[in-house]
């Protein structure tokens, strides 16, 4: 299958520190990929070039099988590339419908669209058929964020995401701040969306989580790739090994 | 360990919440609507002649122009701001349309033309002062405290110069009217009854038993309440007013035209308190510059009485009217029940602290419900 998204030997350099260095990966649709890596191994680094908040240096990024120049976040958002994270960017002050339709409002127009009101009812059904597709269920529909779990909370924010089609998902730490049953929860929706065709980056410390919900695991080491396996051929204990820096596929010391 | 077989739906834990924080939270909705109940029952029992048609205009006419600028201001506070230079555009505003009245007045331009140009000149004046404090607040990213208290005091200034110290008289009949007569009348007494939109033609003692029901400012205040109500909590502006004030970041990230939007923002809270100053030369037949120094408090006194949170993103247009109406009744209440004037600014101080409280005691619930989560 062709990949979705293909970065070949992308580059960055901060002044004298190469923080990522002629990384190549795939995705392919339908897969979900978990990015794992110590503090200061790159992850973040790839990711913002992927999602447009940084320019490489060197290498190319292939969306769709076309070389794609994302120039900036809203590029990103609008070739399909949604990035999910840790503060969620939602408002805390209003409900999950209009946090999904924030800034894409559906209105009833009168007096030929001179007056334009909002179309709260719409809205809120197509919030809750998006939930129900996730199988997510929200005690209160018009509750507002604040009063939600931060599992909820990654709902939504996922459910706006799908919403606005989004053909890759990129999440930063998902199950960061959430109680064990919550977490499950969230590596659940992660499947679900895999299943819709969505393909998933997920960056993650928690190796576990990586484990239970990953098809593929590429693994960073000080701005290099050293892995990249199918998350059925190996275990935690050679992943960490790969953190660590006692192993490498791709380079000779 | 994650188990595959886990049901998908996400649990509602932790949303259960003690009857005590319910208390508090529906307390915190509805306690402005009760207080305000509770006023008028005690100054209606203990006052002689608070329960009726004059008092109630005589109310209604005053919160005009605190019912005004605590519109606006509703809208600059949700958004996550604040509007200090309100007071003294209102009077900028009066001090201008009054002027412009006379001058095309004494030109030999019709009443009812000058009037219109009066009005386009004191709100024109407001809109331009907000749309610099929009400016310099939303691309220049000044705090909007200083912004707002440096246009303030421009205002203050300007207001006076051309006033030259004085109060701008010399205005139309029509003027006077406009800001006095009424939609409708009622004389008491023998061979009286309510008058829709025509003046009663009474004279001497009869002319005192004549109430005059809605006086023109109240029904415009009245309209532009509607409006506010409208876009707050109907359109994509009062929506992403919310959100600015709930998540700036959000918002922006969600494709919001922030700027734009705070920038609309300040000149609408500049144009309210424009119109609120067109109307007091109206109804005073004169401009004064200082027409509204001592209602800017009053106005984000009633804001906050109202349930706007001063942190943004929570709040409402009918909190702010039924924060002025409590300021409003307790003023006239308390002056009928003959309590010293000073007292008032006590009173008025101690519930604006403790409204501010009841604010924080809801968001303190919500906070733990999160924690908890």
């Amino acid at each position: 299958m062709e990949p979705l998204l293909s970065v070949r030997n992308l580059t960055k350099r901060f002044g004298g520190l190469v923080a990522v260095n002629q990384v190549s990966m795939d995705v392919h649709p339908g897969e979900v990929v978990g990015l794992v890596g110590d503090n200061g191994a790159g992850k973040s680094t790839l990711i913002k070039m992927i999602s447009g908040v940084y320019q490489p240096n060197e290498g190319e990024i292939y969306f769709d099988g076309k070389l794609a120049h994302i120039a900036n976040p809203s590029q990103a958002r609008d070739m399909g590339i949604e990035t999910i994270y840790q503060d969620l960017a939602l408002a805390g002050n209003l409900d999950m419908s209009a946090n999904i339709f924030l800034g894409r409002e559906r209105k009833k127009r009168y007096l030929g669209g001179l007056i334009r009101v909002l179309d709260e009812k719409f809205m809120l059904q197509e919030a809750q058929k998006l939930l129900q597709s996730l199988d997510v269920h929200i005690p209160s529909a018009t509750a507002k964020i604040d009063y939600l779990s931060g599992g909820q909370r990654q709902a939504v924010a996922i459910a706006r995401a799908l919403y606005w089609e989004a053909r890759l998902m990129i999440m930063d730490e998902p199950t960061n701040n959430l109680g064990v049953i919550e977490q499950a929860k969230v590596l659940d929706l992660i499947r679900r969306l895999r299943d819709q065709g969505v393909p998933v980056i997920v960056i993650s410390h928690t190796i576990r989580d990586i484990f239970a919900v990953s098809d593929r695991i590429v693994v960073l080491h000080r701005g290099r790739k050293v892995a990249d396996k199918r998350t059925q051929d190996t275990s935690t204990e050679e992943i960490i090994q790969y953190i660590m820096g006692a192993r490498d596929d791709y380079h000779r010391n | 360990m994650v188990s595959e077989a886990q049901a998908p739906s996400l649990p509602a834990t932790s949303k259960r919440r003690t009857t005590g924080q319910q208390a508090i939270l529906l307390g915190s909705k509805i306690w402005s609507w009760l207080f305000l109940l509770m006023l008028v029952f005690y100054f209606s029992w203990q006052g002689t002649g608070f329960f009726s048609l004059r008092n109630s205009q005589n109310i209604l006419v005053a919160i005009v122009p605190i019912v005004l600028m605590g519109l606006g201001q509703t809208f600059v506070i949700i958004a996550g701001g604040i509007d200090l230079s309100v007071g003294w555009l209102m009077g900028l505003s009066s001090v201008i349309s009054a002027l412009v009245i006379r001058e095309e007045y004494n030109a030999g331009v019709a009443p009812w033309l000058a009037i219109i140009q009066g009005l386009l000149a004191g709100v024109g004046v407001a809109l331009a002062a907000g749309l610099i404090n929009g400016v310099i607040v939303a691309k220049l990213r000044v705090p909007p405290f200083i912004v707002t208290l440096g246009v303030s005091f421009v205002a203050r200034g300007i207001g006076f110069l051309l006033a030259k110290g004085n109060i701008i008289a010399g205005q139309p009949q029509l003027a006077r009217d406009l800001g006095n007569e009424s939609l409708l009348y009622y004389v008491r007494g023998e061979g009286g009854g309510w008058y829709f939109l025509k003046k009663p033609d009474v004279t001497g003692a009869q002319l005192r038993m004549m109430d005059r029901v809605f006086t023109w400012p109240v029904v415009i205040t009245f309209i532009v309440v509607l409006v506010a109500i409208f876009i707050l909590h109907k359109t994509q502006f009062g929506r992403h007013t919310y959100a600015i004030g709930g998540n700036r970041e959000a918002a922006l990230r969600a494709g919001v035209p922030v700027d734009r939007h705070v920038i609309l923002l300040y000149m609408m809270s500049a144009g309210t308190a424009g119109l609120a100053g067109v109307m007091h030369a109206w109804r005073f037949s004169g401009g004064a510059a200082d027409a509204g120094d001592a209602l800017l408090m009053m106005s984000i006194a009633a804001v906050v009485i109202g349930g706007v949170s001063l942190f943004g993103g929570q709040g409402r247009v009918i909190g702010t009217v039924i924060g002025a109406l409590i300021l409003a009744v307790l003023q006239t209440g308390l002056i009928m029940i003959n309590v010293k004037t000073f007292y008032q600014y006590v009173i008025v101080g101690i519930i604006v602290i403790l409204a501010v409280l009841m604010d924080q005691a809801r968001d303190l619930i919500v906070g733990r419900a999160e924690a908890a989560a």
